[in-house]
């Protein structure tokens, strides 16, 4: 297990201030100013070394996005920070926000720094009113105290870190209708390219990050990369938050190193699985959008990006939602595929005529009213939708279905042939 | 987008808006965080001012009024109006209750919380109470999935909820008074509810017992 001493986030329930006397007696803003004198090119190298992946769900390079920002730029470029929490099971950036909101702040001008970037775009989502009250606190304490604003932290570079409120619309967690949101439209994911490092909000470069990757950097720097990229495995390193919903006898949220064994997650910080490990029917992962796994694969898999893709599925944003025995477990799927049909931007005909098909195939298949080729020409439809939208929602809306099909079938061709039993039985009862 | 707008309360559709004294200092503020030309950024936080300002809905002159005041032709501003979900395009209750009904809510019991809704208030999803007093609506992933099941009224998540804990909130509501915001079942937010199991010298210090 983790040590408490290589936790990053040291007041995730709260139980210290989250401003700015709580923050610095936790080391924030402690050297900042020394970090930026290491210059663009030496942060970015130093992130890259860590080994952080994005937080998001991606889990692409930070500091390789970064370093596709341009060198040199004439006028504004921008930082965009992804604060719109929305994958259902996924709740970690809102307790950064509410109990931690000077990492991020921090976070901002270090990373705003490293990419070149004049000011930072901080995008929460509506329904986070206080988590965005305390953010908003915390960027006005970094003002008055010269931490941001000109010369922030007296290093001679100005970075402003502006916050806007979103309103209620899954799809704007995709970075490009993100960007759109900012701008005051609708929330509709753009075509790439150009992708956002060339020309992202305003039409200028851009890079959009998650909350979680940008308030892990200030403390990866001050400790070192080799600190960070010494935790998990190679490729996985660091640590993690991780938000573990549903049926476990404590859900929870908690930092953890990368790796860490699933079992051994929920067993250690949540109390178990209700009725007992042997009473697992199946976890996702990683946030609604990654393929469900069994109970057999959850018996020994790793908490990290390439063992959750080994088995078909994904860290995502290590949102665990854990399914006991008594689970329909079509249901559960169904009521996801409701969720993307409703969060479909409809600006893609696969995304918006298969989420809404989807789901109404879905709703049959609970109930069993289908016929057994359905399930094969349901999986070919997720496979029509998949790859063929401008975003990766219509993928999304996909995977879970595809899980359910590969771990589940038995259960799903069951119910179909006991609809039928049923039906034929009472036709033969009518008829007599 | 929310096919829950539609029973909203008989409220007359108003002839006219303007911004508040108070509303119009917010509004410029708002817009000072945007570059020069670039203010039809402010249209979603001034859609969310004028909403308050309306008791929770957006009359058509209301978004009329926003985008003339942000320089865009009134269809922009009624395109973002209608996209996301916050707004109400019809008037709803005094007490907008917003139950979470996505998987990890529904695997934690959000059709108890959805039922003591309706069955409290006497009214189904999608419909206000005859007095005005509470609009209860189903909704998606509100973000707080580890304090499952759970509920946004106005501002407000309730979190942790039973069938009985949802009762106690809208009672309190309809005696005027304000419940406790976060979890209702004495939990430490997103802590663990037998005790934190990291953070332990932190936990001391904010006299909290930690598990083990």
């Amino acid at each position: 297990m983790l040590r408490d001493e290589d936790r990053i986030f040291t007041n995730l329930y709260g139980f210290e201030s989250p401003f700015l006397d709580g923050a610095k007696t936790r080391g924030d803003w402690s050297g900042t100013k020394e970090i930026l004198d290491l210059g663009r090119e030496k942060i970015i190298e130093l992130v890259k070394e860590s080994g952080l992946r994005g937080r998001g769900g991606a889990g692409f390079s930070t500091g390789m996005k970064w370093s596709f920002m341009p060198k040199t730029s004439n006028g504004p470029v921008y930082l965009v920070v992804n604060a719109d929490e929305g994958e259902p099971g996924t709740c970690k950036d809102r307790e950064i926000m509410r109990h931690d909101p000077h990492k991020l702040i921090e976070g901002c001008l270090i990373a705003g720094f490293a990419i070149g970037a004049t000011a930072t775009y901080i995008y929460i989502r509506g329904e986070f009113y206080y988590e965005a009250a305390n953010v908003q606190r915390a960027i006005d304490e970094a003002y008055a105290s010269g931490l941001i604003g000109k010369n922030a932290c007296g290093s001679g570079y100005d970075h402003d870190v502006y916050l806007h409120l979103g309103a209620g619309a899954y799809i704007c967690g995709e970075e490009t209708a993100l960007i759109e949101s900012i701008e005051g439209k609708k929330g509709q994911p753009r075509n790439k390219p150009p992708f956002p490092a060339m020309a992202g909000l305003y039409s200028r470069p851009t890079t959009v990050n998650n909350v979680e990757s940008i308030a892990v950097v200030p403390t990866i720097l001050r400790r070192g990369p080799s600190w960070f990229a010494g935790l998990g495995r190679p490729k996985n390193s660091g640590t993690k938050l991780f938000c573990i919903s549903g049926h476990v006898n404590q859900p929870a949220t908690v930092e953890e190193e990368m790796g860490i064994p699933l079992k051994e997650l929920i067993e250690k910080h949540c109390g178990g699985v209700r009725g007992g490990w042997d009473n697992l029917l199946a976890i996702i992962p990683g946030g609604s959008s990654v393929p469900l796994l069994p109970k057999e694969i959850c018996d020994t898999v790793l908490m990290d990006f390439d063992s959750l893709r080994e088995v078909r599925s994904g860290l995502g944003t290590a949102a665990v939602i854990v399914m006991d025995k008594s689970t329909d477990i079509v249901r559960a799927i169904a009521r996801l595929s409701k969720f993307y049909m409703h969060e479909s931007c409809g600006q893609c005909t696969p995304c918006r005529e298969g989420t809404g098909w989807m789901w109404r195939v879905m709703e049959r298949l609970v109930k069993g009213n289908a016929r057994v080729e359905e399930i094969d020409m349901l999986l070919d439809v997720t496979k029509q939708v998949e790859g063929h939208t401008i975003c990766a929602l219509g993928d999304a809306a996909a995977w879970p279905i595809q899980g359910l099909m590969r771990h589940f079938r038995p259960e799903v061709e069951r119910r179909i042939l006991e609809y039928r039993t049923h039906a034929e039985l009472g036709a033969r009862v009518a008829a007599e | 987008m929310s096919a829950a707008h539609s029973h909203g309360p008989a409220v007359a559709e108003p002839t006219s808006f303007e911004f508040s004294a108070e509303n119009l200092e917010h509004a410029k503020r708002i817009i000072a965080k945007y570059p020069e030309g670039r203010q039809q950024s402010a249209v979603m936080p001034l859609l969310d001012l004028a909403q308050r300002q309306c008791g929770g809905w957006l009359p058509k002159v209301a978004i009329d009024y926003v985008a003339h005041y942000l320089d865009m032709a009134p269809i922009r501003a009624l395109e973002v109006a209608s996209f996301y979900t916050m707004y109400n395009l019809k008037p709803v209750g005094k007490h907008f209750v917003q139950v979470c009904t996505t998987t990890p809510c529904w695997l934690r019991g959000s059709d108890e919380v959805l039922h003591a809704c309706e069955k409290k208030l006497g009214i189904k999803a999608g419909q206000t109470t005859p007095d005005g007093q509470f609009t209860v609506i189903e909704v998606e992933c509100l973000g707080a999935c580890v304090n499952a099941p759970m509920m946004q009224i106005g501002d407000d998540f309730y979190e942790d909820l039973t069938a009985e804990t949802t009762e106690k909130v809208l009672d309190a509501l309809a005696r005027g008074e304000k419940p406790t915001v976060g979890p209702q079942n004495g939990r430490l937010r997103s802590c663990p509810s037998g005790g934190p199991t990291t953070l332990t010298q932190s936990a001391l210090a904010a006299g909290v017992k930690p598990q083990n």
